[in-house]
């Protein structure tokens, strides 16, 4: 209760404040539509809405799964094997440098319109944050434990499992944060490349119409969705990090 | 397990520097050899070194036991800081050794050194909920439970209040009984009721330090420790800087 009712406050003074630009500016609602109006197009379109947003929810979870589950394995990888690290490290730093929101027309050009496209984009862009920050901490096993693996003479994969990996924990919580909140990003870049379907398939067409206050209404989805997931990466972080 | 008298020789180098030169010390079996001196003269890089931990300093000489065979893997470090894994329960942190090598731990003997140690009832708790003095309980029973013929200890109990500190000087004299021990300590006190040997390590090399002869560990109350206390801090007065 005490978290909700500032978030609520807060929700209230941003309405109150956009409804109050829409009246005194008096911009036309094919522009900028009001609350209410973008309310009554959510009702309105509702059952629209929750299916395109469907759509989008699942290639976002499929892509996500995907992603997070390659870093996580990628960064083992790296962790056991020198070889890997050689090999892998310098790519890794390059595809990081490479925008991969660029890399959407050609993901749609060889995976076409439909939801492949759309899951590899998001698995992409989750993967490189997720990898690379739960490899960081892999690494990063403080010096007085390095010292009690070697006294204990420990086996590397042991190592890994029993120190480096929860030690890595917080690490990796970081990287998912990231993850979150950019593969809303991913998802509707996708779609607005090429697509057929999805929320971000609906802003472009509804854009087209003249339906602002659609548009508005599946950004505030898309919104709801986003702040879901982040809170969602958020709270698993924060269980790590309390550890 | 028999444990083996160390013998430590040559130079302690750090690059081209000589941080105390001439070593030539011998550490005599199943007893307690204690280092006594200033700070930044080498005290935990010679732990180290004997404990086999990667160092940047190297002795000119070596370090060898009188049985003749190596010591890898039969010397075991005991540091200031206790090295607990925070996600791990007591009796984890206590099996850990064991479970990092794939072997299957063995709980009931876990559990029997936590009674020893004084931590009966501990096993599922987290170290997060223990006391400064129960955290080196915990690093005592896992380093018995190791069972290495050679300990070495860099000031374990050097962050513990004074009561505590007291009572783990004897909880480590009885349960290390028959180990070789190396302890490094800044507490002349603690030097005088543990040590069978006490050496003055300084920059132009180690000097003995006299004890009482009785066998430690040596009572608090005991006029000849007090007095060992007093002049091991007279001997630690004349190397501090004024």
């Amino acid at each position: 209760m005490t978290r909700l009712l500032p978030a609520l406050a807060a929700l209230v003074f941003a309405l109150t404040l956009w409804q109050a630009v829409v009246w005194l500016t008096g911009v036309p609602h094919f522009i900028l539509p009001g609350p209410a109006r973008v309310g009554a197009a959510l009702l309105n379109n509702a059952s629209l809405l929750v299916h395109q947003a469907g759509f989008t929810l699942a290639n976002l979870a499929m892509g996500l799964t995907a992603g997070i589950a390659l870093g996580v394995a990628s960064a083992l990888n790296l962790a056991m094997s020198s070889a890997a690290r050689v090999l892998l490290r310098p790519l890794m730093v390059f595809a990081q440098a490479v925008p991969v929101f660029a890399l959407a027309p050609i993901v749609t050009l060889w995976l076409g319109y439909g939801a492949p496209s759309k899951i590899v984009m998001v698995a992409l862009v989750t993967y490189f944050p997720v990898t690379s920050a739960f490899f960081d901490g892999l690494m990063r096993l403080p010096p007085a434990l390095d010292d009690l693996t070697r006294q204990m003479q420990a086996r590397p994969w042991r190592r890994l499992m029993l120190l480096q990996l929860p030690h890595a924990l917080p690490a990796l919580g970081s990287g998912l944060r990231l993850a979150a909140v950019q593969a809303p990003f991913a998802v509707i870049i996708a779609e607005w490349v090429g697509a057929s379907k999805g929320l971000g398939h609906l802003m472009l067409i509804s854009n087209g119409r003249g339906q602002t206050d659609l548009m508005f209404a599946a950004l505030m989805v898309l919104a709801g969705l986003s702040l879901c997931l982040f809170s969602a990466a958020d709270r698993l972080a924060r269980h790590w990090d309390r550890d | 397990m028999t444990a083996p008298s160390l013998h430590i020789s040559g130079d302690l180098q750090l690059g081209a520097q000589t941080l105390c030169p001439a070593l030539d010390l011998t550490c005599p079996a199943g007893q307690w050899t204690v280092l006594l001196g200033p700070s930044g003269v080498g005290k935990s890089t010679l732990a180290r070194l004997i404990a086999g931990l990667p160092c940047p300093a190297h002795l000119t000489g070596g370090i060898t036991a009188s049985d003749g065979l190596p010591l890898d893997g039969r010397v075991t470090l005991m540091a200031q800081t206790d090295q607990l894994l925070p996600w791990a329960s007591v009796l984890d942190n206590i099996t850990l050794g064991a479970r990092l090598r794939g072997q299957r731990p063995d709980p009931a003997r876990a559990l029997d050194l936590m009674s020893r140690v004084g931590l009966e009832g501990f096993a599922t708790r987290r170290p997060a909920t223990l006391s400064g003095g129960q955290r080196q309980r915990v690093a005592l029973a896992r380093t018995l439970i190791e069972d290495r013929a050679v300990v070495v200890m860099d000031e374990p109990f050097s962050a513990l209040d004074a009561a505590t500190r007291a009572a783990m000087q004897v909880l480590a004299a009885t349960l290390l009984h028959g180990r070789t021990v190396i302890l490094i300590t800044h507490d002349p006190l603690e030097a005088a009721r543990l040590a069978h040997r006490a050496h003055l390590m300084q920059g132009d090399g180690l000097h003995p330090l006299p004890l009482p002869a009785t066998v430690p560990p040596r009572a608090l109350s005991d006029p000849a420790t007090l007095s060992a206390q007093a002049n091991l801090y007279a001997r630690l007065m004349q190397v501090a800087p004024a």
